[in-house]
C-alpha cells in the first residue's frame, strides 16, 4: 500500500525555509535551461518567418550570404526569364532583383556601432513578402533619397527612426516610415529604393534575385536549369531553406553554451536537493520506524521520499518556467556570425519547451532524492523506532 | 584557538553534509572561473592590441573597399610611420565549419607592423619567394595538421574560385596573449587573380593599416587620415586597433551580458545551497545554542561560530575549486581553439572566484545567524529540530 501524497506534500510545507530554498536552487537552473531553448527557438522561429516555401533566392554559387553574392544584371535577366516565374494580378512577374549590403551604425545612446542590412526593394519585393506592412509613416516614393526601416532597427539604431536621417554614400536619406515585419529577419533591415542604393553604393550587380514560384513542386526543375545553365555561376535556395541556413552556427552557439551550462548548473541543484533529502531522512527517521511497523513495505518508504524530492522538483520547475516566461518582453539582438549583422529576436516560450524543462527538474528532483530515499527504505524497524 | 576547534568540529559533524555542500561550491566556483574566462577570450584580440596602430576602413562598412591609391596618401600623414594592406578572405576550407580568419597582406609591411607574430628568418624568406605561401598560426597548424610545404586549399566566398597556398611559414606569438590561429597569404595573388576575373574588384583594399609614431597622437591622425577623403566616394573611418576590435566585442555584446549574468546565477544557486546547509545546521542545534547562551556566552559568540563555520566551508570548496579550475580551463581551451584562440585564466578571475565563495559563505549565514541571536533561551533548550 502507497503512503498517501498529503504526507509528502505536509512534510515539504513544515519546513519552509528549507523547501524553498532548494527549490529556488532548481527554480534558477530550470529558469536558465527554459531561457536558453526560448532564445534558440526565437531564433529560429524568426529565421523561418523570413522566407517563404514558395520563393526562390538566387546568389552567387558559393558566396553563403546575400551580402557575399553579386549576380550580374545579365545573369538576373536570365533568371527573370525562366518560366516558372510567377506573375502577379496585374501582370508584372513576381520578381525582385535587390542589392544588399551592410552599413555600420551606431546604436542609440552610444558610439558602438553594428552592422545593419541595407536591401533595396522593388515594387515586387513587397508581394513577394507579404509579412511585411508599413506600419507608422508611409512607403518610400521610388526614385527618391528616402528610405524605410524595420522597427528592431529604429528602435535600436541612431538615425533609423522616423522624420531622423542617415548619411551613406554621399547623400543623405531620410526616413519616412518604419515597417513591421511581423517578427521576422526582415525586422531588422532598411529597405530602400533598389536602383537608388546602387547608384549611391557604385554598384553594377544585384545580389540577389528573389521569385515566385507558379508551382511550388517545381523548384527542382528551376534550380537544375539555372545551376547548369553555362551563362550562369549561381545557385538558387529556397527563400525558407535559406534563411534557416543562415541561422545554423548562432543557433548551435546558443544551444551548446545552454546546454553545457545547465548540466553543469544542474549538478549544483542536484547537490542541494539531495541534502535536503538526507535532512529529510535524518530528522524523521522515528517517522520512517513507525511507518514500516504500520505495515507500509520499503518500496512505499523509497516512494514517498521520491515523490517528496520530485515534488520539490516541480515546484523549481514552474517557479523556473514562470521566471523564464516573463523574457518573453525582452528582446534580444545580437550580430549573427554568419551574416555579419545585426538580427533581433525574442524569447519564446512554446509548449514543448515548458514540458522540457518541467521534465529537466523533474529530473534533477529525481536525481537528488533517489540515494536519499534509498537510504530511508534500507533503515530497520528496530534502528529506526530507537533512533532519535 | 578553542573556538576555531569548535569551528571546524561543527562543520564536519555531519559530514555527507559538509561533503555535498563543499562539492556545491567547487562546482559552481570553478564554472564561475570558467564562464569569466570565456568572457575574457572575448576580449583576447581587445588585450593584445597595440596603441600605436590604427585601423582605416570605409565609412559604410567594412564590406566596401578602398581604392589602393589611398595607400601614398595616408603615409604621406605626419605621424604615419608605415601602412600595410589587407583584405579579409573569408574562404572555407573543406567545410564552412572550419572557420579561422584569412587575410591577404603585404606581407613585409604586415609583419613589421606585428612584431609579436614571431616568423622564423628562413621560413620568411621562403614565404616572400613563393606568390602562392602564406604564413599559419602555430595552433592553426596544430589543428589541421599542416606542416611546411604543405598544400591548403581554400573555397572563396567573397572572392569566388577555388584557391591554392603552400604553407610556407608558422608563426608564434610573443606571448601568451597573441592569436596563433591566423591564416596571412600575399596581397599581389588576390590582386592578380582580380585582375583576371573580374578587373573591377581589383586595386582595391579591405582596411589600411597604419603605425604611428607615438599613441598619444592616435586620436588626431585618425582624424587627420579621414578629413583627407571627406566627400570622396569612399570616405574613411580611422580607429585605434583597439577601439577596431572593441567594435566587433559589442556587436556581440548581449552574448557577452548573457554569459556575465548567467555566471552570477550560478553564484546565487550555490548560496541558496549553502544557506540551506547552514539553516539546517542551525536549526539542529538551536538547544546547543540555548545551553550556550545560559551559561553566559553572548549572542554575537553563537553568530560568529555560525559565521566561522559558513566561511571555512565556503573557503574550503573555492580552494578546491580555484586548484581544479587550472587543469579544467586548459583542457576546454584545448577543445575549443577553434572558437577561442586564446583562452587564458586571469588572476583577476581567481580573486574573484575567491571573493565569490567568500561572499557565499558570509550570505548563506546572515539568517540562521540572525536567528541564533535572538532566539530566547527557554525557547532553545524546549526544541525539538
Amino acid at each position: 500500500m502507497a503512503i498517501p501524497l498529503s504526507y509528502t506534500v505536509r512534510s515539504l510545507s513544515a519546513r519552509k525555509v528549507t523547501t524553498l530554498l532548494t527549490a529556488a536552487g532548481l527554480a534558477l537552473v530550470v529558469y536558465v535551461f527554459a531561457t536558453v531553448l526560448m532564445l534558440d527557438e526565437g531564433l529560429r522561429k524568426t529565421l523561418v518567418d523570413t522566407g517563404s516555401w514558395d520563393n526562390v533566392l538566387v546568389i552567387r554559387r558559393g558566396s553563403e550570404t546575400e551580402v557575399q553574392s553579386a549576380v550580374e544584371r545579365e545573369q538576373a535577366n536570365i533568371v527573370e526569364s525562366q518560366p516558372e516565374v510567377a506573375s502577379s494580378a496585374g501582370g508584372p512577374r513576381l520578381l525582385s532583383k535587390e542589392p544588399v549590403v551592410l552599413i555600420s551604425l551606431n546604436k542609440r545612446g552610444s558610439t558602438k556601432p553594428s552592422n545593419v542590412v541595407i536591401r533595396g526593394i522593388t515594387p515586387a519585393s513587397l508581394e513577394l513578402r507579404p509579412q511585411v506592412k508599413i506600419a507608422q509613416g508611409r512607403a518610400f516614393r521610388p526614385g527618391s533619397s528616402e528610405i524605410v526601416a524595420g522597427h528592431s532597427i529604429a528602435r535600436r539604431f541612431e538615425g533609423a527612426g522616423i522624420g531622423e536621417r542617415l548619411r551613406f554614400g554621399l547623400r543623405d536619406w531620410t526616413v519616412v516610415g518604419l515597417f513591421d515585419a511581423g517578427g521576422s529577419g526582415f525586422d531588422s533591415e532598411i529597405w530602400g529604393d533598389a536602383d537608388q542604393l546602387m547608384q549611391a553604393f557604385r554598384r553594377n550587380a544585384y545580389s540577389s534575385v528573389v521569385f515566385r514560384l507558379t508551382d511550388p513542386e517545381s523548384f527542382q526543375t528551376v534550380k537544375a536549369r539555372l545551376e547548369s545553365d553555362p551563362r550562369m555561376t549561381v545557385e538558387a535556395k529556397r527563400e525558407s531553406v535559406y534563411y534557416s541556413e543562415q541561422s545554423e552556427q548562432l543557433s548551435a552557439f546558443i544551444r551548446y553554451l545552454g546546454i553545457t551550462l545547465s548540466v553543469i548548473f544542474s549538478s549544483g541543484a542536484i547537490i542541494g536537493a539531495m541534502i535536503t533529502m538526507y535532512a529529510a531522512v535524518a530528522t524523521r527517521t522515528g517517522e520512517i520506524g513507525t511507518l514500516r511497523a504500520l505495515g507500509f513495505r520499503r518500496r512505499s518508504v523509497l516512494w514517498a521520499f521520491l515523490a517528496e524530492a520530485m515534488l520539490l522538483g516541480v515546484v523549481g520547475g514552474a517557479a523556473g518556467v514562470a521566471l523564464a516566461s516573463l523574457m518573453h518582453w525582452v528582446s534580444f539582438s545580437t550580430t549573427n556570425f554568419q551574416t555579419f549583422s545585426e538580427l533581433a529576436f525574442s524569447f519564446t516560450l512554446t509548449p514543448r519547451i515548458a514540458a522540457e524543462s518541467m521534465l529537466f527538474a523533474l529530473v534533477m528532483g529525481l536525481l537528488g532524492g533517489f540515494l536519499p530515499a534509498a537510504r530511508a527504505a534500507r533503515l530497520k524497524i528496530v534502528d529506526a523506532l530507537r533512533a532519535r | 584557538m578553542y573556538t576555531l576547534r569548535l569551528i571546524v568540529r561543527n562543520a564536519f559533524r555531519h559530514g555527507l553534509r559538509t561533503a555535498l555542500t563543499t562539492l556545491g561550491i567547487v562546482i559552481a566556483v570553478l564554472a564561475f572561473g570558467l564562464l569569466q574566462t570565456v568572457i575574457g577570450a572575448w576580449f583576447a584580440g581587445v588585450d593584445a592590441s597595440s596603441a600605436t596602430r590604427l585601423i582605416t576602413r570605409n565609412a559604410i562598412s567594412l564590406i566596401f573597399p578602398l581604392p589602393l591609391s589611398y595607400e601614398e596618401r595616408i603615409r604621406a600623414v605626419p605621424g604615419v610611420v608605415a601602412t600595410a594592406k589587407a583584405n579579409w578572405f573569408g574562404g572555407v576550407y573543406i567545410d564552412k565549419r572550419n572557420f579561422f580568419p584569412q587575410f591577404a597582406v603585404d606581407a613585409d609591411a604586415y609583419f613589421k607592423l606585428y612584431p609579436e607574430f614571431v616568423v622564423d628568418a628562413e621560413q620568411f624568406r621562403a614565404f616572400q619567394h613563393d606568390g602562392k605561401g602564406c604564413v599559419v598560426g602555430r595552433k592553426l597548424a596544430q589543428t589541421y595538421g599542416w606542416k611546411l610545404g604543405d598544400a591548403v586549399p581554400l573555397r572563396g566566398t567573397i572572392f569566388p574560385g577555388s584557391w591554392e597556398f603552400v604553407v610556407r611559414a608558422i608563426y608564434r606569438g610573443a606571448d601568451d596573449k597573441t592569436d596563433e590561429s591566423q591564416f596571412f597569404f600575399h596581397w599581389d595573388y588576390l590582386n592578380e587573380r582580380l585582375k583576371k576575373s573580374g578587373p573591377r574588384r581589383a586595386n582595391q583594399v579591405g582596411f589600411f593599416l597604419v603605425g604611428i609614431a607615438d599613441g598619444n597622437t592616435a586620436a588626431q591622425t585618425s582624424q587627420q587620415i579621414d578629413t583627407l577623403f571627406r566627400n570622396s566616394l569612399a570616405e574613411t573611418l580611422t580607429e585605434t586597433e583597439k577601439a577596431f576590435l572593441l567594435g566587433f566585442v559589442s556587436m556581440t555584446e548581449a552574448i557577452v551580458v548573457a554569459i556575465r549574468l548567467v555566471s552570477f546565477v550560478i553564484i546565487i544557486i550555490i548560496m541558496a545551497v549553502m544557506a540551506n546547509t547552514m539553516a539546517m545546521s542551525a536549526r539542529e542545534r538551536r538547544a546547543e545554542y540555548a545551553t550556550l547562551k545560559a551559561i553566559g556566552f553572548a549572542p554575537p559568540f553563537l553568530a560568529g561560530l555560525l559565521f566561522g563555520e559558513s566561511l571555512f566551508i565556503a573557503l574550503c570548496g573555492g580552494v578546491l575549486g580555484i586548484a581544479a579550475t587550472f587543469p579544467v580551463v586548459h583542457g576546454f581551451g584545448r577543445l575549443m581553439v577553434k572558437l577561442f584562440p586564446v583562452f587564458q585564466l586571469s588572476m583577476a578571475t581567481v580573486a574573484m572566484q575567491f571573493a565569490a565563495a567568500a561572499l557565499v559563505g558570509l550570505f548563506a549565514v546572515l539568517v540562521p545567524g540572525w536567528n541564533a541571536m535572538r532566539t530566547r533561551i527557554a525557547d532553545g533548550l524546549r526544541a525539538v529540530a
